[in-house]
């Protein structure tokens, strides 16, 4: 099937514990859309089976924050909507992407008005920018891979100034203090 | 549709109001009936309910804004409403014109810019009027709830107003940022 079977079952392997990870994640980015318009009809059609961006292993969509590593910003952002936006931003759990696709995500495109947000990276953390109006699913692809890119050079932690993305702060150093138990807890004897 | 130049209720509004004082356009087929704003309620609830008009049906409200417009127009903020009428199968439109007393800018009321709502004639006036009222100001007497309907409550303007800058007075920079450490 795969490497496996090229390989002596009894051998052992060295690597990275940071490139396993980083295996991993770059393998299995789980995005949740937030299509608002004619990209989120291209976003649809590459994960749909003719692009096919399973390939890439991101072709699971969470609509849930809480589920989601990379959040595909596809399409014109209202300011009414920024707030929710930014609400599903700060939902979503490290270590998480964002990708700005198309020209209204990015700049606002050609939507110069009162009522639209003139590029989401005014307001939100962008990773990549896709162009295109809409891109194809191409241009889309190449996104993706190169958020892949940048899970590829993380590090685990990742390092705040010089690397990808900020220490994982509420990870080293919990905010709260764990209450003591009432009661042992343990597994029923016998 | 029936919207020959002699539309049937032309004639009717003009018998049942002698004395008021009404004008009339046609353009392209469509019927306009351009009322004052005193009389709108009334004569709106006569289309509804005379037996030859039963205009039983509010397609739409809107607003338009004739600032700078190249034509002389009886007021600057104009409100029409698109009537049909599904038993005797006609569309007519009412018109009624507005003269600010207030500087246009702000949000500031006006009491000039207030003309008597329609939602107890059509309830289904309620949310068209409140989209006329959240472009442009203009604010409807007796709407059970006029808020804003698109935009949201603190917008510091009407931007449909043609006095309005297109790209806004900061309304879309002027937002909280969230960076990389935000949870």
């Amino acid at each position: 099937m795969g490497i496996e079977t090229a390989l002596p079952t009894d051998i052992v392997l060295t690597t990275q514990l940071q490139r396993v990870i980083n295996w991993a994640r770059r393998s299995s980015i789980w995005p949740i859309p937030f299509a608002t318009a004619c990209c989120g009809i291209e976003l649809m059609a590459t994960a749909s089976s003719r692009y096919d961006l399973a390939r890439f292993g991101a072709e699971v969509m969470r609509f849930s924050p809480r589920q989601s590593d990379l959040l595909i910003v596809a399409g014109r952002v209202s300011v009414k909507m920024m707030p929710v936006l930014q609400r599903i931003y700060q939902q979503m759990t490290e270590p998480r992407w964002v990708l700005s696709m198309g020209a209204c995500a990015s700049t606002g495109g050609v939507f110069d008005t009162y009522a639209v947000v003139q590029g989401v990276d005014q307001f939100i953390p962008v990773d990549v920018y896709v162009p295109g109006c809409p891109p194809r699913p191409e241009q889309l692809i190449e996104g993706v891979m190169a958020i892949q890119r940048i899970i590829d050079e993380d590090g685990i932690p990742p390092i705040g100034p010089g690397g990808k993305r900020a220490p994982l702060g509420i990870a080293i150093d919990p905010s709260h203090a764990p209450a003591p138990q009432p009661v042992g807890v343990g597994l029923p004897k016998g | 549709m029936t919207t020959t130049p002699d539309h049937p209720t032309f004639a009717r509004v003009k018998e049942s109001f002698p004395d008021k004082k009404f004008r009339a356009t046609e353009f392209r087929g469509d019927s306009t009936l351009v009322v004052e704003p005193g009389d709108l309620h009334e004569v709106m609830q006569f289309l509804k309910d005379d037996e030859s008009c039963k205009y039983d049906f509010l397609s739409d409200v809107i607003g338009v804004d004739y600032l700078n417009y190249p034509a002389k127009m009886p007021g600057r903020f104009g409100v029409v409403y698109i009537l049909c009428s599904y038993e005797r199968d006609l569309r007519f439109y009412v018109k009624t014109f507005l003269d600010p007393s207030v500087p246009t800018e702000g949000i500031e009321e006006d009491p000039a810019l207030v003309i008597d709502s329609v939602t107890d004639i059509w309830a289904g006036a309620e949310w068209t009027e409140r989209e006329v009222f959240d472009m442009f100001g203009i604010r409807f007497k007796g709407h059970p709830d006029l808020r804003r309907i698109l935009l949201w409550e603190d917008y510091p303007g009407h931007p449909l107003r043609k006095d309005y800058p297109v790209k806004g007075r900061g309304e879309r920079e002027m937002y909280k940022v969230v960076d990389r450490t935000d949870a």
